[in-house]
Order: C-alpha cells, then structure tokens, then sequence
C-alpha cells in the first residue's frame, strides 16, 4: 500500500552477502532490489582483511567451488588468489596451526607442513626466525573493495537495483508475511524480503517479533607500501591475518576489538587507534624482511558477532516470506557460498548444497537478556 | 565477566605527558607553545623539520618534486639550520617549551564515538628510529598547509613542485636545487615565491597565469614586473620536456586560440604556487568536524571562538584551520584549462600511476588484465546513477590516492576532476579520508617496541571466541569439546 515501486525480492544491506544473494536471485530471474542506509559495501563488507578460507563453514566446499570461477562470473576482477600459508615463530603456535592442519585433512582439504626452510621458500619476506607453518591448498583471498563492487555491478548488469543512502524505517507485515519495506527514500513493495544489514539486522527483526542477538564490534587493520609480489599473498602468522595485494601492499589485521553500540543508523564513525603501533610490531617480527616498508593507512571495520560468533542463515517460519543472515563477523570470504544459499532459501525454501540447520536463531532462544554483560562484550 | 580479548585496559597511560601539545612549530604553534608556558603549563612543541631525506623524496608532507640538494642528507647540519631559521623555536625553547624537532607527529587519538579505550588522549610521535606515545591535557594543531598540486603532461618528473616546498627549501633549509624557475599562478603566493626566488639569486623565468590577467595585489605586480619576469596571461602548461634530472623546458598554448604558436620557455623547476590546502589530516585522523569552506581554502576545522576545535581541549591555529582564498573557483579554472591542454593519458596518481581517463573511468589498474566488457560501461557517469559521488568510493576503484604520498599530489585535482566531469560542486563531494599514520612510516619504526603485557596476554588473531572456528559438523556432538581445546586461539579470518 502505498509502495510507489517494489520488486520480487527486496534485499536491505549492500554489503557482500546481501550482494552476492541478490546477484545470485538475479541470475535466477528474480527481479531483486537492495537497499542501503549508504553505499555500495561501505561497512565491514569493504574494510575486512579479505581471506577466503573458512573451512569450517558448510558453506565451505562451495566457496571453494566458486572463488576461482567468480571473475568470470561477475564479469569483474575481485583480485582472488589461492591458498594461504601460516607459519610460526613460536613452538606453541606451531602446535595450533598443526592441529588446525589435522581439521582440514579431516575434512577432506589438502595441507601440506611445512619446516623453516619451508616457509622462507614460499615467503620471501619471512626471517630466520620461522620455525614451521603450514601451506593450506585450499582457501585464498580477494580485495574485499572491489569484489562488493563487482556484486553490485554484475547484479546491475543482470538488471537488478541498488538504491543506496535508502535507510529502512518499517516493514509492513500482513496475513504472516512481509508485504513492503518503508525507507527514508519511499517504500517498495516486495514478494520476498531478505534483511543481511550486517549489525543493524537484529533491530530491523525486532519490529517482526524476532530476537536475533547481535553485538557489533570496531577490529583494526594497518597497510603497508607494496612489497615485491609473493607467489603466495595469503600469510597469516603472529596473531595477524593478511594478504598482500595484487599491487603488493601489505594489508594486516589481527588484535584486540572494542565492543560498541551502533543504532539504526549505522556506526557514527571508525576510529583506528594507536593500535596500529602493536599491528605494526607483530608484523615487522613475521616479516622482518618488510620491516623497512612504510604503513601509508589504518582503518577500521565494524562488524557484528552472534554469542557463539557462528553464522544465522535462515529463512523465518514467521514472517515466512523473510529470509535473514548474518555471518557474525566472517561473511566475506564466504559470500559467494552465501549469497547462492539465500537465493535457495528465497526461492526454494532450502539450501541446495549444504545443511544449515544449526544456523537458525531459534538456538539463541533461552539466551538471557543480559548476554552481552555476561559475555563482557559490551561497550565501556 | 570481561572479555579478555577486547581492546579495554590493553592501552596504558604513556609514561611522557604534558599539558600542553603543540604540533608544528611555524609561527601560529611556536606562538602558542610560549604563549601557553608564560602561562605555567608544562608545553611539547613538536616540529617534523628537519625531515628525514626519505619522506622529502616521497613529496611528504610537501612537494618538493626532487629538487631538494643533498644538503637534507645531513640531519645535524639540517637541525642547526632549522633552528637558525625560525627564532620563534628558539623563543620558545626560552619560555621554557619543552621543544621537539625532527620529530613526526603521525596520529592523534582521544575518545569518542565507536571508541572509548584510550586512558588518556595522545598524540602518536616518532623519529627517525621509534615511535612513542604522548599524552596532552590540550592539544594546539598548527600544521600548516600544503600546496594544491595539478596535473600535466610531464608533471610527474623532478622539478615539478609546490610553491611551499619551494619556500621551505630556500628559507627553511637553505637546501633547493633549482636555478631557473616558471610560475605557475600569480597571485600573492606565486608572486612572493617569485620575489624570494629572485632574492635568492635565482632567475624567474616567466610566470604563467591562466586567466586574462594577473590576480596578486597591484603592488607584489608592480615589483615581480619590475624584475623584468615575463608573465604570460591567458596561457596554460601544454607538456613539458626534461632528461635525467628532470624539468628542462616547458611549453606554454594560449588559453584563447588553440592555433596560437606554443611559446617554449628553458628552465629547471616548475613550481605550482597555485594554491594552498591546510593540512588538516591530524584533525581528521582525531575526528574533529570538518566543513567545506570556500573562503578558507576548502575542507578545515569547523571553529568557534579562538581556535576551538569541536572537540574539547583540541584547538586549531594558523594555516590548518583555514587559508586565504579570494576566489575559489580558481583552482578550477587552472584544472580546466590543463585538462583542456593535454588529454586523457596525463597521470593523475603519480604513486599509483592512475591516468585522467582512468579515474574518470573508474577503471581498475593495468595489473589486473584486460577491462572487461562490463567495465567497459562503467564510468564516473554510470557510477553516479547510483547515488553522490564519494571520493573514497573512485580511490578504493581505481587506486587514485593509494600510494605511499598518502594522496597528497592528487586528492584535490581528483576531487576538483570529479567535480568537472559531474557538473557537481566541490563542496558536494565528500572529502576523502584521512587516517594514521599521517606520514609514512616504516613498519620497523612504528613498531611499538614496549608494549604492555596486557597487550600480549589479550591477543587474538579474530575475536577469540573458540566456538567460531568448530567445523560445521561437529557442532552439538561431543567430539565439539576436543576441538574446542585444540582451538583454544582462534584462527585466520
């Protein structure tokens, strides 16, 4: 009512997974408009370390399926690479990275160890004081920027909409399903509705009767100058994450987050904070090779985890037209996976390719109210 | 309970604070510095001056375009010199500042929304070796400004530079490798570069004005015309032509008549004294209000009263807070005329060697293959069907202001190239971001090399919460719990 335009299914979040399913809805025919209170994977979704490699997702095996062939398909460059090494300094971290190691061969992924040698082989910048790691076949990683814009593109290109700086104020609901979305740039109606708006998902499902805890969280990451290129950009190590990009640049995340509020509107602002000055030691002692490299930026990200920091991915029994995700501060990497399994949850009901059905909400439903206090993951 | 991975109680007080900081010693900060010790605070004045050799060949934080001497080799001499230069530093030193040089400040934090973990609010400082931590009661921001850098063909070699680069050079470190110079603008920045270059020996040789006539005050006019400096109005750089050592000639095409001859004028330097950009990335990087100011320059500190920032105990004096700008549109009209006089390839992005067309294109870099077809469609025009233009946006595209100068050389012109190319306004287009380290600064450098124990014992390469990272199929069995305990650190994102 009201609505002076609408769409099949409507998306609220321009991020990756709100991209990637209506991607995935408009090569389906499925005529999809998505919705931002901003821009085009202005959050988390283009401020994130980039990595590929989530093997204990069951979205999983069709990440891995679809990162090498997603150039081709969006018909944009996302920069992917494959595999990842991490290796160690330290007798301890060797260990986890070694049981981590046995996870994967467990699940079927090649891993290869690797000794000192090994590791100054395969990355030019480590030093004399590697002592192991292990080179993860599988996995990889892609710039985040450009891949949530090849989304948005390649769904532009399929013919489906992006309406941005269009922040959700309502949704109408009407005999048990979502009929139309309000927004501060008119209201659309919708057959369909998914809600993946990253930490504001939760207070979007309130109005609907759904409790889906969420606690945001600002993370940091830091970036150097290029180096010369690694055939292996994927090195992880000394509580750091990373890539080095197709330019060269080292891009490191890794630390201590800081819990935060954010309302409807999004986060107010993304301070990075002297943390940077940790980051930088922590990567000058992985990489002692690059320790010359200037750091030319920081930033940082918000991003919202759920209590147990695993994914919602589900379509709702009520309203039962509204589909909802959050991958609870891991969503890039998985997003090609993610988006294709919104598109089954939509259309189908159900995902095609992997079971979900631990990921539902309903598991958070004897949470007691004071969660994040408990947790100690609330705002100072 | 506390999260033992959250970023609380991780920073502890740094050992160094005063009541005062003050960031630049150029007349606006040394003038606080005393003013603020007369007053029984114990003051810092920092000043990056000398700067190491190695961010003067970046062009940070000016464009020096590569003509200083080997003189800026030599840390000590360059540290007499910069003393000998400003007496202001040495007044201060007298009130009883505790003073600074050769030292960068390359951050700023306190509080405030999506952060409250700091203990106390401080700057970021380093020299040539290590970074520290410093905390302020107040802060005073006098960071001066840069010059507002054009492209044209030819721009990206040395011996293209900035007006206040060339001024830093010749009184500041006594240190500049020119000898024969052109011009660019005429109004009183331009002009009075050109006096103090003719004062110092060196030869003027034209001063090139874009519009009819020359734009400084009748009596800096009178005295640069007076030396016998040929200026060419209605004309514009076409290219320039140079060898090893950069800058040899220029060639200037009339701004009126295209078919007009191109008048080819000998020289060494070409220095861009078009205008000035206060240098507010520090009180950005803090998250103080900004605002678009015609009158002063363009983005700078939103001010109440004297100084006063938005945010408590930061104030802005001198150049960051605002420069003078009779008209703005003036930089527009040299951008517009440079585009018209050479084309498309013209770089844009020196660092990251993005062309005109390219970020007009919003194309990605050459390394990333062949454009596709579909990115054959997308333009700066297609992009903004979808909604404002943002700067940010077009950088993270097509890597404009990505490189190691931190956009220093090209965020203006990209700003002022995309408001051309939409029909926008300038001050439609939102600023693009600043963050620390507002100085490149190598990784071994800002290392902090004494952190806090609490900083080890709380890291985690994610959030630390194991339950993340449990293969999809063991979730709820009881072979959950053994790999919960093999997964006592979390893993890779």
């Amino acid at each position: 009512m009201g609505a002076a335009d609408s769409a099949q299914v409507v998306v609220v979040g321009a991020g990756v997974t709100g991209l990637s399913a209506a991607w995935w809805l408009a090569r389906s025919g499925v005529s999809v408009l998505v919705l931002d209170k901003g821009v085009v994977g202005w959050e988390a979704s283009g401020r994130n370390g980039g990595g590929a490699t989530h093997y204990h997702s069951p979205l999983f095996h069709e990440e891995q399926r679809l990162w090498p062939q997603m150039d081709e398909l969006l018909g944009y460059s996302t920069e992917y690479r494959r595999g990842r090494i991490i290796f160690a300094l330290n007798e301890t971290h060797l260990e986890q990275y070694r049981k981590m190691a046995a996870i994967q061969r467990g699940l079927g992924y090649p891993v290869d160890d690797l000794d000192a040698r090994q590791v100054r082989e395969a990355v030019p910048l480590a030093g004399d004081n590697a002592i192991g790691g292990i080179h993860v076949h599988v996995g990889g990683h892609a710039n985040p920027q450009r891949t949530v814009q090849a989304y948005a593109w390649a769904l532009q290109d399929l013919g489906g909409r992006i309406v941005q700086h269009a922040a959700v104020t309502g949704v109408t609901v009407k005999g048990g399903r979502a009929i139309e979305v309000q927004t501060t740039r008119g209201a659309f109606g919708l057959d369909s509705l998914v809600i993946a708006a990253g930490p504001q998902t939760g207070m979007l499902l309130t109005p609907l009767g759904i409790d889906l805890p969420l606690a945001p969280a600002r993370a940091e990451m830091i970036v150097t100058e290029p180096a010369p290129l690694m055939a292996i950009g994927g090195v992880d190590g000394n509580g750091l994450y990373g890539r080095q990009t197709l330019r060269g640049n080292l891009a490191y995340g890794g630390g201590p987050h800081e819990w935060i509020d954010v309302d409807e509107t999004g986060p107010a602002a993304r301070p990075s904070t002297p943390l940077l000055r940790n980051l930088s030691r922590r990567m000058a002692e992985l990489l002692p090779k690059a320790a010359h490299l200037r750091v030319i930026r920081s930033w940082a990200g918000v991003v919202e985890n759920t209590p147990d920091g695993r994914p919602v991915i589900e379509r709702l029994s009520s309203p039962e037209n509204v589909t909802v995700a959050t991958m609870s501060g891991v969503g890039f990497g998985l997003s090609p996976a993610s988006g294709h399994a919104i598109r089954d949850l939509v259309l189908d009901g159900a995902c095609s390719f992997a079971d979900l059905g631990k990921l539902g909400h309903e598991r958070f439903a004897n949470l007691p109210s004071d969660w994040r206090a408990r947790l100690g993951w609330q705002s100072a | 309970m506390r999260d033992p991975f959250s970023i609380a109680g991780k920073f502890k007080p740094p050992s160094q604070h005063f009541d005062v900081v003050v960031v630049g010693a150029g007349s606006a900060g040394a003038a606080a510095a005393t003013r603020a010790a007369k007053n029984g605070d114990r003051v810092l004045l920092v000043d990056e001056n000398p700067l190491s050799p190695g961010l003067i060949g970046l062009d940070v934080p000016l464009f020096f375009g590569g003509r200083a001497t080997a003189a800026v080799q030599n840390k000590g001499r360059m540290l007499e010199q910069v003393i000998a230069a400003n007496p202001l530093i040495e007044a201060a030193f007298e009130a009883g500042v505790e003073v600074m040089l050769g030292t960068t400040v390359w951050g700023a934090f306190v509080n405030g929304p999506g952060l409250a973990a700091l203990p106390t609010p401080m700057v970021g400082l380093a020299d040539d070796e290590r970074s520290w931590l410093c905390g302020f009661d107040r802060l005073v921001v006098a960071s001066g400004a840069r010059d507002l850098v054009l492209s044209f063909k030819g721009w990206d070699q040395p011996g293209v530079m900035g007006a206040n680069a060339m001024h830093a050079l010749l009184t500041r470190y006594h240190a500049f490798a020119g000898r024969s110079i052109v011009i660019l603008g005429s109004g009183a920045l331009a002009l009075s570069t050109a006096l103090l270059a003719i004062e110092r020996g060196l030869r003027v040789a034209a001063i090139v004005e874009v519009r009819d006539r020359l734009q400084g005050p009748a009596h800096l006019v009178e005295r640069v015309l007076a030396e016998g400096v040929p200026a060419y109005t209605s004309h514009v750089v076409a290219e320039t032509h140079g060898g090893l050592d950069g800058v040899e000639r220029i060639l200037l095409a009339p701004t009126n008549d295209p078919d007009a001859p191109r008048v080819e004028i000998a020289c060494d330097t070409i220095c861009q004294a078009i205008g000035l950009v206060s240098a507010i990335e520090l009180l950005a990087v803090l998250g103080a209000a900004l605002m678009y100011d015609p009158a002063r320059g363009g983005h700078v500190p939103v001010i109440a009263g004297s100084g006063q920032t938005s945010l408590p105990g930061v104030s802005a004096f001198g150049d960051c807070a605002g420069v003078a700008a009779d008209d703005p549109d003036y930089g527009l009209d040299w951008m517009r005329a440079l585009i018209a006089a050479s084309g498309p390839d013209v770089i844009v992005c020196q660092c990251e060697s993005v062309s005109r067309a390219a970020l007009l294109g919003v194309k990605h870099p050459a390394y990333l293959g062949a454009v596709s077809k579909g990115m054959a469609r997308r333009d700066i025009a297609s992009l903004r069907e979808d909604g404002p233009i943002n700067q940010d946006q077009v950088k993270r595209l097509t890597r404009t202001g990505m490189g190691p100068c931190q956009g220093r050389r090209c965020r203006e012109q990209a700003a002022m190239m995309l408001a051309l190319s939409t029909g926008d306004r300038l001050a439609d287009i939102p600023l693009a971001s600043y963050r620390a380290p507002v100085r490149p600064l190598p990784l071994g450098v800002l290392a902090d090399a004494d952190e806090a124990p609490e900083m080890e014992a709380g890291w985690d390469v994610w959030f630390g919460i194991p339950t993340q990272w449990i293969p999809y199929a063991e979730i709820d069995t009881d072979r959950e719990a053994l790999q919960l305990a093999a997964l006592s650190v979390g893993e890779q994102v």
